[in-house]
């Protein structure tokens, strides 16, 4: 067996001081090299851990003959963008876990198994280098229809692409000044380069999708004035309002939810201020609260405020459960210790004191065991009575997780929700209201990009059945 | 969006206070009054709110006023008339409740006062018995005065300095008021420390206060959690669940030390801003 191909990435030292991607990726050779290693099991269990389920084994055979265009178009057949899914999918819990390479019953991929996601990218970026995209073959009976798609994440700039790849006359709102949703304000630089996101929207454009930013539906336009003016509209509204902890000291200054953080450094450019005029504090010493992606993203994001700010970096990220627990991608939950960030496992915190006047200074927190496993099967955190402890914090991030928005929905009754205000769709993504479907975080809660992008297909392939 | 007239509606030494009327369809013809708008002067500005002051559905435009008082509202109002914003957003928050309470004190302090202006008129048209208080440091910075006259059923004037109405604050005027009489609803909107005190002031009297928040917010679509205020022991956000809330629930010292989180980084690019203008 051959070893595995690692591609390059920047050195720590390198990284910390600029949002400069992380990972550089394989050049033509490497990808070879390592596509060379795949087995072409006869039953590819792989393709079955992909949310959209492209053909793995066929792209990877592809890229081991140097038919880098094929593997292109073999990708594309099933995912729209695989430079983005090809960075940021947690291969490691979808198709690599299920790679013949991985160990049976590990709860994620082993290391030794194909890097496909390395080898999606590389694709992917072969096909943005060369310009490849997959041809518009408009239908006669679908370029007098008009789709409204609300939001321009991953959902809403899947479903724009798909429509209007088949003649469909797209238009897409966004609220924010910036296409691209989470992609854009959440996922950070290094991990997502701009450029990629970006040239996905000129793609867009360039197919005559239209893009009307700043406009808020529900509020400015209802749902109903879209439906009179749209034979279809598209809701993809992401996962929304974030959670707090609900304890003592929360809203002190300096303690911001993940998505706050994120949006002012990643959407607003705040690490440039004052050139651009969005404010975010830098902390001395700074906790992260939360396992997840968000949790990571924000610990590095914050990391990296501190050293082009001249600070010594200290940013600590606070998690109930253990490591191994952590729902954050592996890879990142890596690299973020090799950029010096600290975890402490185990640890829940209960309350934020502040400074004497009004900015938080030091996070308590109880030490946890695991107990019984909870709804989720996970084994739940247990608080150890009396065993609480503070540590030094002048800011505090938390990234607990989403809860669903409600601003349209509430100002739309027909649209109906469920117990925690998720979008309700059927099995073709339609939603209560005649016409109107759904998809996204709005409808599975906090997912991957990947699955927004999977429901946004399946919907976009109803909406095209039904107008044919 | 088109900035199609631009007018500085009072001036001091210090403070301005400028009124655009924005060409802005949408917004002209479905904002209500108690929402708001967010506003991008250029690609690298601030996002901040501004109150819906009026609109008008023949020119579809709207009119904000905006009081420089950082860097952020400095940059806006440079702006002129035929420049365009980047970008504005709304209407966003809840509309002000359409409900006849019976006899209003409508209170504005600075350029809070055209914050009332839109309620002052609606609380009119659903039948309240309305009075306003206007407050500000001084004459020069009174604005919309005669149209808010016109309205009220009574009209006092309080000013810092004592130049124009009665020197003191908006909540002397106000306690004398509730003291001699009893009023159903208390309506404010200025600076969070006048609607602090206010909401002392009308708490005495148990007096039913609504205030507007203005306060620091990022998206203004619930998404960022950075307007978060304690009401009634529990965390609302401004943005979608305001800008209105119940005075009397509001953790106001929160609600202060959360708005003054970048007082340092404000003075640091007011400063820069002042060392580009002498350069030039």
């Amino acid at each position: 067996m051959k070893n595995k191909v690692s591609p390059k990435e920047l050195n720590s030292e390198e990284r910390i001081e600029s949002f400069k991607e992380v990972v550089l990726g394989y050049g033509g050779q490497e990808a070879v090299e390592e596509a060379k290693r795949c087995l072409q099991c006869a039953h590819p269990r792989c393709i079955e851990g992909c949310p959209v389920g492209i053909d793995i084994k066929k792209f990877i055979f592809q890229v081991a003959e140097k038919d880098f265009k094929g593997a292109f178009f073999t990708i594309k057949e099933k995912n729209n963008f695989p430079s983005i899914c090809g960075r940021v999918c947690p291969a490691e819990y979808q198709c690599r876990k299920y790679c013949v390479l991985t160990k049976r019953n590990s709860y994620c991929a082993s290391k030794n198994s194909i890097n496909i996601h390395f080898l999606e990218r590389f694709v992917g970026d072969y096909g943005i280098d060369r310009g490849l995209q997959l041809p518009v073959r408009a239908n006669s009976k679908l370029t007098a229809k008009k789709a409204a798609v609300v939001g321009s994440g991953p959902a809403g700039l899947c479903i724009a692409g798909e429509l209007a790849r088949v003649g469909m006359q797209v238009v897409i709102f966004e609220s924010l000044h910036k296409e691209g949703g989470v992609l854009r304000y959440g996922i950070p630089p290094f991990r997502l380069p701009r450029s990629i996101l970006q040239n996905e929207i000129d793609y867009l454009k360039k197919i005559d999708v239209k893009i009307k930013l700043d406009t808020i539906v529900g509020r400015a336009i209802t749902l109903d004035e879209l439906r009179q003016k749209f034979s279809t509209v598209f809701l993809g509204l992401g996962a929304g309002v974030p959670s707090f902890l609900g304890v003592k000291g929360e809203n002190l200054a300096n303690i911001y939810s993940a998505n706050e953080f994120l949006t002012r450094v990643n959407l607003m450019h705040a690490f440039e201020f004052p050139r651009y005029q969005t404010p975010v504090n830098i902390g001395r010493h700074i906790v992260v609260i939360g396992g997840g992606n968000t949790a990571i993203d924000s610990a590095r994001v914050a990391l990296r405020t501190q050293v082009i700010n001249g600070l010594k970096p200290d940013v600590s990220v606070l998690y109930r459960r253990t490591e191994e627990q952590m729902p954050a991608r592996r890879l990142e939950i890596e690299h973020a210790k090799e950029e010096g960030i600290k975890f402490r496992f185990l640890t829940q915190p209960t309350g934020f004191f502040p400074d004497g006047e009004s900015f938080v200074q030091e996070t308590e927190s109880l030490e946890c065991r695991l107990g019984e496993p909870d709804s989720s099967g996970r084994k739940r955190p247990v608080a150890k009575e009396g065993s609480n402890f503070k540590i030094k914090s002048d800011l505090v991030i938390i990234a607990v997780g989403l809860q669903s928005n409600r601003l349209l929905t509430s100002l739309t009754p027909s649209l109906k929700t469920d117990q925690w205000g998720n979008i309700i769709v059927d099995k073709d993504m339609k939603t209560s209201v005649p016409n109107v479907y759904s998809g996204g975080d709005v409808v599975g809660g906090e997912g991957t990009i990947i699955e927004a992008m999977g429901m946004a297909k399946k919907a976009a392939q109803a909406i095209i059945n039904s107008s044919i | 969006m088109k900035i199609l007239n631009k007018k500085i509606i009072a001036e001091t030494n210090q403070i301005k206070i400028v009124r655009f009327e924005i060409y802005s369809p949408l917004i002209a013809s479905k904002g209500n009054p108690g929402q708001f708008v967010m506003v991008m002067a250029d690609s690298h500005s601030e996002r901040i709110p501004l109150t819906l002051v009026d609109r008008d559905s023949k020119s579809q435009s709207i009119t904000l006023i905006a009081q420089e008082a950082g860097f952020s509202t400095r940059r806006l109002a440079r702006l002129q008339a035929g420049d365009s914003l980047f970008s504005i957003l709304g209407p966003l928050g809840q509309p002000t409740e359409k409900k006849n309470y019976g006899k209003v004190i409508l209170i504005g302090g600075g350029v809070g006062i055209a914050e009332i202006y839109p309620i002052a008129k609606a609380y009119k048209k659903y039948g309240n018995q309305i009075t306003v208080i206007v407050g500000a440091k001084t004459k020069d910075l009174l604005i919309l005065r005669k149209e808010l006259e016109e309205i009220s059923d009574s009209f006092y004037v309080t000013t810092d300095d004592g130049s124009a109405g009665s020197k003191g604050f908006v909540t002397d005027r106000l306690k004398e008021l509730i003291d001699k009489e009893n009023y159903d609803f208390v309506y404010a909107v200025g600076p969070l420390v006048m609607m602090k005190a206010v909401s002392d002031t009308s708490k005495e009297k148990e007096i039913k206060t609504a205030v507007s928040l203005s306060v620091l917010m990022v998206d203004a679509t619930g998404m960022c959690g950075c307007c978060r205020v304690t009401v009634a022991g529990q965390t609302k956000f401004t943005c979608i669940d305001g800008p209105e809330f119940d005075a009397h629930e509001i953790n106001w010292q929160e609600v202060i030390r959360r708005n003054n989180m970048y007082i340092d980084k404000e003075k640091h690019i007011c400063k820069l801003d002042k060392l580009n203008k002498n350069e030039k």
